[in-house]
């Protein structure tokens, strides 16, 4: 205990056993499980109870605010809900008539994703990464690499070691996340990866005579694993012809991330990724 | 008793980080209050204070961002303790003298903590000095400030309270 005193020596014995502790996560792939465990049950806690008061002084206010501009929102609202319904109408004879088409070709209907709603405690402490805590856990059946979407599309994925009453989100803007996609015009498949850059996506894998234009929207294709077919991922932003094999692709998340509050847990335990030779 | 006083700054800076980021979902946010609680252990209580508060801050920051832990713990241990000799070698009481320390020590941080998860993730070194740069800039304003609150504050409030109460015996 003297000798833990000196400082030189604590500093060793610090930096040795955190060295040891990256090594072995290293080799072995696992990580530490308990500890980010323990961790993170704990600090869970914490960002429940913060994000609690933080929501209540937002609701506060924005009670407050509201009632200032009930009125000229509640005319808006209603202009904008006539508008709706007419679309409405419209799509209602556009769906009739695609299911008929569809029952005639004998098509099977996907079935809809089972979701659970999640709420965000809190961000990630550690500037340089990009995950969100959500307020479900293993009690609500949440498990590890269960893909969450927003109603506008993509979020992320659960990562381990998920607590009780609340799990991280890699965000698929984040340098270390990908997801399985394609796009929805040319049906052009590739990788979209999450980067530092602006916009925060990119499209890779995608060959260089393959039809992709400006403005095409970037949709799931489900190989991953993780996500679902079909969801929107974002539009993309600007096309590079690089000389190489792949096109150089900015795609835009379709996710306005600095105002996510609610999100959709996909409770569909993830299966193993497609390979090429399956998906053909 | 220092050491749990600076433990409790570090959990506070924790919970108030990941507060924040909350609010800024996939941005950058630019500032990292656990090193801004860590450098500011290490100049005002010492290298060993430091080392403990950065082994501390740095693997909570692991353990709840997911991915390796010990990278950030590695790096922020080597600044608390680092920035802690340096504190005891030099005159650190000036301003532009900690503003310099926040953020070097911010520079210093990024390029370890990059530099590592770039050895065990097997990929290439890439950090955005202009991001980190703006980081820097911010946790050294803070830092700054926070000396100045906890040096100067009390001194100020009990100004204040005399001053009270010598208007108080007075009568007009």
């Amino acid at each position: 205990m003297t000798a833990l005193r000196r400082p030189g020596v604590l500093f060793g014995a610090l930096m040795i056993a955190q060295v040891l502790l990256v090594s072995a996560q290293v080799q072995s792939k696992s990580g530490v499980r308990v500890l980010e465990l323990v961790t993170f049950e704990m600090f869970s806690r914490v960002e429940r109870a913060t994000a609690a008061v933080v929501h209540g002084v937002e609701g506060v206010w924005s009670n407050y605010a509201a009632l200032r501009g009930a009125r000229d929102e509640n005319q808006r609202l209603r202009e904008e809900l006539n508008s709706l319904q007419v679309q409405l109408q419209e799509q209602r004879s556009l769906a009739a008539r695609s299911e008929k088409l569809a029952s005639l070709l004998d098509l099977k209907t996907s079935a809809a994703v089972p979701t659970l709603s999640a709420n965000v405690i809190a961000g990630n402490p550690n500037p340089g990464v990009r995950t969100i805590t959500i307020d479900r856990g293993t009690s609500d059946g949440v498990v590890a690499d269960m893909g969450v979407i927003a109603p506008a599309g993509l979020v992320g994925r659960v990562i381990g070691p998920v607590a009780r009453h609340a799990a991280r989100v890699q965000l698929i803007v984040d340098r270390n996340a990908a997801a399985g996609a394609i796009t929805e015009r040319a049906r052009a498949g590739g990788m979209v990866l999450g980067s530092d850059d602006t916009p925060p996506l990119k499209m890779d894998l995608v060959p260089n005579l393959s039809d992709v234009k400006d403005g095409d929207r970037v949709l799931s294709s489900g190989v991953d694993g993780i996500y679902p077919k079909g969801f929107m991922i974002g539009t993309i932003e600007k096309v590079e012809h690089r000389g190489g094999l792949y096109l150089s692709i900015a795609v835009h998340p379709a996710v306005d991330f600095g105002s996510l509050e609610e999100v959709l847990v996909v409770m569909v335990p993830p299966r193993p990724a497609q390979h090429d030779e399956d998906i053909k | 008793m220092k050491t749990v006083v600076v433990l409790i700054g570090v959990a506070a800076a924790l919970t108030l980080q990941a507060t924040l980021s909350g609010m800024m979902i996939g941005r950058m946010l630019a500032v990292n209050l656990v090193l801004v609680a860590i450098v500011y252990a290490a100049l005002a209580f010492g290298a060993v204070t430091g080392a403990i508060a950065g082994t501390v801050g740095g693997l909570a920051q692991d353990a709840l961002a997911g991915g390796i832990v010990g990278i950030g713990g590695l790096s922020e241990t080597l600044i608390g303790f680092v920035v802690g000799l340096l504190g005891a070698q030099f005159i650190m009481s000036g301003v532009v003298a900690r503003f310099l320390m926040f953020a070097v020590a911010t520079f210093v941080h990024a390029a370890v903590f990059e530099g590592l998860s770039a050895l065990a993730d097997g990929r290439a070194f890439a950090v955005r000095w202009s991001a980190v740069a703006v980081q820097a800039a911010v946790n050294a304003t803070i830092g700054v400030m926070v000396f100045w609150v906890i040096e100067r504050g009390p001194d100020m409030l009990a100004r204040r309270r005399a001053r009270r109460a010598t208007f108080s015996k007075r009568r007009f």
